[in-house]
């Protein structure tokens, strides 16, 4: 299983630079809301979190389509079925990859768009933990997406319709927790819990999920 | 070791392509599938490598006192299909590494495998810069990187010239020697000694 995570994240990094393209891409979605937001700082900081946890969101949702679609279209997927290891486990390691690849990463350049968005260095902290908790989470719903349109030429916009609707909790609550760190008397610990527990609870039946589509899809 | 299919019956797109296929390979023999253009060869061979729910049917692994194998039967085997599946961006060290690892199991070194299908000069070249016949030998030596003890080939000789096949054909007979099983959809027999045929009708 190590084998195929050094794999997933070689491959991630030699084909295009996987990486790079989720941190511009949420460094163009950061940059623009303060163009339309306007010269008002207390509203784009009280904006920010938000902000930046869509960001994050969509930036996320990148390069979900080519998990197991390319895989398909190489025939690595047979061969990745067809082993021992419990597929479940396959599929978490895979998913896993692709955060570190493209989660990892936004979490690490958040207090760069922080400053962007004249967010307080607290408030940077509590986003940076809430990022770092909740974005493994979309990998993980996000896998399940990709197994259910792996047969399908152009499913990255069926994965985003089909996903985004399951993460939307995850933001709620990755939000919310940020805003109970900076104002009082919100609470902060409820919602971070929430997060953690929403990718803890994802990161078991994903996995599950998507290989019992992988198997039901096979042809 | 002994693998027998009883009765096998596969669906593609609800259509009952492949019927009644039943047969029983020991140790060292090899059985090659014949039939025409959609007749549902590779249809039988991703069947028996579990890539495919069965319809009807059974394929069951036995040992030599007549003890199932723990575990699916597709655990045992190695699938060649008409995909090499390999990944372009990474060299064809970084790509036998890769499945020698994740199928466990290790047999030959990558190194030895290489010079098996006489290819050791390509080891760090990025596997998308090989021909295609190339790229096909690559993929022969992912079966000799990992131990199983059933090889199910799907066209395996396809891009290969008439010295590779030769070659090919050697190490399908070595490994039949060593006690394996082979089974294999071409349209040339390799001509393997302990070789049966089977060949399969288009069902309508």
């Amino acid at each position: 299983m190590l084998a195929l995570l050094k794999r997933e994240i070689l491959l991630s990094i030699r084909a295009g630079g996987g990486a790079l393209t989720g941190v511009l891409f949420f460094l163009a979605v950061v940059s623009v809301f303060p163009f339309a937001v306007g010269p008002d700082t207390k509203l784009l900081s009280h904006l920010a979190p938000a902000i930046l946890w869509i960001g994050a969101l969509l930036a996320s949702l990148l390069g979900l389509d080519r998990l197991f679609a390319q895989e398909r279209e190489d025939g690595s997927l047979d061969l990745l079925v067809m082993q021992s290891h419990p597929l479940a486990l396959t599929i978490f390691v895979k998913a896993l990859a692709h955060w570190v690849m493209t989660g990892l990463p936004l979490v690490i350049a958040t207090p760069l768009f922080g400053i962007m968005l004249n967010l307080s260095p607290l408030g940077i902290g509590a986003t940076m933990i809430t990022l770092l908790a909740g974005t493994p989470a979309i990998s993980f719903i996000g896998a399940v997406g990709a197994a259910v349109s792996v047969k399908l030429p152009r499913g990255g916009m069926l994965i985003s319709v089909l996903v985004l609707p399951l993460v939307i909790p995850i933001l709620i609550f990755g939000v919310a927790a940020i805003t109970g760190a900076l104002e009082e008397p919100a609470p902060f610990t409820a919602p971070f819990l929430f997060v953690c527990a929403i990718t803890l609870f994802t990161s078991v039946l994903g996995p599950l999920a998507a290989s019992i589509m992988l198997r039901h899809s096979a042809d | 070791m002994k693998l027998i299919v009883e009765n096998l019956g596969l669906n593609r797109a609800s259509e009952e392509i492949v019927k009644d296929i039943s047969f029983e390979l020991s140790a060292g023999e090899a059985l090659i599938i014949t039939g025409e253009n959609g007749s549902g060869k590779s249809t039988t061979l991703r069947g028996i490598a579990g890539l495919l729910p069965l319809n009807s049917g059974a394929i069951k692994l036995l040992d030599e006192n007549g003890k199932q194998f723990e575990g699916q039967p597709r655990e045992y085997c190695h699938y060649l299909g008409h995909q090499n599946g390999m990944k372009t961006a990474l060299t064809v060290r970084e790509n036998l590494d890769f499945w020698q690892k994740f199928c466990g199991e290790p047999d030959l070194t990558i190194e030895e495998a290489l010079e098996e299908v006489d290819l050791s000069h390509t080891i760090d070249l990025p596997f998308s810069y090989l021909s295609a016949g190339m790229k096909r030998r690559v993929t022969i030596a992912r079966l000799l990187v990992s131990d199983r003890p059933i090889w199910i080939l799907d066209e395996p000789t396809a891009g290969l010239d008439a010295q590779s096949v030769k070659m090919f054909t050697a190490l399908c007979q070595a490994f039949c020697e060593s006690g394996g099983i082979l089974i294999a959809a071409t349209h040339l027999p390799l001509g393997i000694e302990t070789e049966k045929t089977l060949e399969i009708k288009a069902s309508n």
